[in-house]
């Protein structure tokens, strides 16, 4: 029996497909069988069947006194949730200022926020740090969350939307009507805007949630750490004396929410991907 | 002034800078005061020796001269070599797969599956992923057990001893981060081509492969461009992966330090001088990237058809000149 010449391209391109997402799948899933084994078991040797040990390790994540983690995680969510709020919100804010009015300064402040739109902000760590402790914010979680009212890319993502989903016509209605500019704004441009405030609030929440470089600067005491510093004081400790179970539980703990956000919102999330084509 | 007219009209300007207002106000306290701050202590000497702080002392351009003659041209290579061995998989792969996801005659199972997995992890925590790959890969980890039991290898494998091993597990690392979204970015440019175009090729009898380097890849040309400089920035910044996965110490023999990593030691330790002149360095890097993302972003021609209209009307003015 002969093949078709189509039929064999698509069936190189399954197996090419399916070579990439076990790639992509295997990690993770060793991940979560390690996290349910104990440590003896970890030690003796690899395993693709599950153990059942998940709650006992667990339980040793949540009691060991020198991870917080319920702090962690408290501090992730808080500083995660308060980027994603003030970034989009501000962004959001700033789009419609430089969309909806005219002024003198108008094209200068939109090149401008264009030409920082990648920046890296490592660039200016150094005086960053120096300022909070002049402030004396250092080791608080305030200078992790502020900062996100400038977001360049958010701004860039809501400008690019604003244009196509937002008519003039509708604010000058508003305006007609006599409501005031900021009521406009807030109760009827944020609704229009929802669908991209929601795809930038989960990006921003995510790159917050990840952060490692800035928060590890910044904090110092134990209760103040976020998921990120709490992985990579693992690292640093002796690692050998580790009960492994433990370390993989703790990573576990620190992708999982992520992942459960990602299973439900993975189409907005994709077709954001493909719209904005600004990454961090 | 214009007071007649201000009685009947408002001046809707002032709202402009209003709302415009926090952006600028935090960026200025936020990024532009520590910017000015890290330019100016990179002109001096500051830094900590034991519990003495020594500094500030105004020294010029030593602390450049000092960088350039001592580690950052190795840690510069390191963190381009570290850069390219997760770029060139990731481009090839994310061209091939946005090929294949937007050929119509293609039938793909689970399209929408496939672009879900790919683009995972992506969102991991960086720090997380690192961390994971370290306690696998480890001597007694569970690859090496599993490749010891197995009969594949006689000893584990010290991946993390070798130059080799430690930069392909942060090739690796970064290629399965970024190839996902890089494919979706691609793709959304290969469905922006004008649909007409593939099908008077496939009338005409074009195979896959004169489609692909004929059409495909000359029209999303900017768009692979953009993705070529922004992963440049990201590769510039690359610091969570190996920090993690080396502890910080860009083992072996500091071979996967890069130079976020360098920049981090100093700002630990607190030597400000030698950290400004390192800021200062990647500023200037960054400030060039960003001018290409400025302009290929400003002319607003991703797609490339007002390039090639520019194009054509240069060559009809060159003919009448000739």
């Amino acid at each position: 029996m002969k093949l078709k010449k189509s039929t064999v391209r698509e069936i190189i391109v399954h197996v090419v497909l399916a070579f990439l997402a076990i790639l992509c799948l295997f990690f993770f899933y060793i991940l979560i069988v390690n996290a349910t084994r104990t440590h003896l078991d970890l030690q003796k040797g690899f395993s693709f069947l599950p153990g059942s040990n998940f709650m006992a390790n667990l339980k040793n994540v949540l009691n060991d006194a020198n991870i917080p983690i319920l702090y962690g995680i408290g501090n992730s969510l808080l500083v995660s949730a308060g980027c994603a709020a003030l970034s989009t919100y501000f962004s959001a804010m700033t789009a419609y200022g430089l969309y909806a009015y005219d002024f003198k300064l108008k094209k200068p402040a939109f090149a401008f926020i264009m030409m920082i739109l990648v920046m890296p902000t490592q660039v200016c760590a150094l005086g960053f740090l120096r300022l909070v402790t002049g402030m004396h914010l250092n080791d608080t979680l305030v200078p992790l969350i502020v900062p996100a009212i400038a977001a360049p890319s958010v701004f860039y993502f809501m400008y690019s939307y604003m244009q196509s989903a937002l008519p003039m016509e509708l604010v000058e209605a508003a305006r007609i009507d006599g409501t005031g500019e900021f009521r406009t704004f807030n109760s009827i441009v944020i609704p229009i805007m929802k669908p991209a405030v929601a795809v930038q609030a989960i990006f921003s929440f995510v790159t917050s949630w990840n952060n490692y470089f800035v928060p590890a600067l910044v904090i110092t005491s134990k209760k103040k750490q976020t998921l990120p510093i709490m992985i990579a004081s693992l690292r640093s400790a002796d690692f050998l004396k580790f009960d492994m179970g433990k370390v993989y539980m703790l990573i576990l703990i620190a992708i999982v929410p992520i992942i459960l956000v990602y299973l439900f919102l993975s189409r907005y999330i994709i077709e954001g991907v493909a719209l904005g084509g600004v990454k961090e | 002034m214009n007071g007649k007219s201000s009685k009947k009209k408002v001046n809707y300007a002032k709202w402009g800078y209003i709302f415009i207002l926090p952006f600028f106000v935090t960026f200025f306290i936020f990024s532009f005061i520590p910017l000015v701050d890290t330019i100016r202590y990179s002109f001096f000497e500051y830094y900590r020796s034991g519990l003495k702080e020594i500094g500030p002392n105004f020294v010029g351009v030593h602390n450049y001269k000092e960088l350039f003659t001592t580690d950052l041209p190795k840690y510069a290579s390191n963190t381009f070599i570290l850069w390219i061995i997760g770029f060139v998989p990731q481009i090839i792969v994310s061209l091939l797969l946005a090929a294949w996801f937007t050929d119509a005659r293609l039938k793909i199972r689970g399209k929408q599956f496939f672009k879900v997995v790919i683009y995972l992890p992506n969102l991991i925590m960086a720090a997380a992923f690192s961390m994971l790959f370290f306690t696998l890969f480890s001597d007694s980890g569970p690859i090496n057990s599993f490749l010891v039991d197995h009969g594949i290898v006689d000893g584990p494998i010290r991946f993390m001893a070798t130059v080799g091993g430690t930069r392909g597990l942060i090739g690796l690392m970064n290629f399965l981060m970024w190839f996902g979204s890089t494919t979706i970015m691609l793709m959304a440019a290969v469905m922006g081509i004008n649909p007409s175009l593939f099908e008077a090729a496939e009338l005409d009898g074009c195979t896959h492969r004169q489609i692909f380097f004929k059409i495909t890849l000359p029209l999303i040309k900017p768009v692979l461009g953009y993705t070529l400089i922004t992963s440049m920035i990201g590769g510039l910044q690359m610091f969570d992966v190996p920090q993690i996965l080396t502890g910080g110490a860009g083992t072996p023999d500091r071979t996967s330090m890069t130079l976020i990593m360098y920049l981090n030691s100093h700002l630990s330790s607190k030597n400000y001088g030698m950290a400004g002149a390192l800021s200062v360095c990647l500023f200037i890097v960054s400030a060039v990237l960003c001018f290409f993302v400025y302009k290929m972003m400003n002319s607003n021609d991703l797609d490339g058809s007002k390039a090639a209209a520019k194009k054509a009307k240069r060559e009809r003015r060159g003919a009448k000149a000739s």
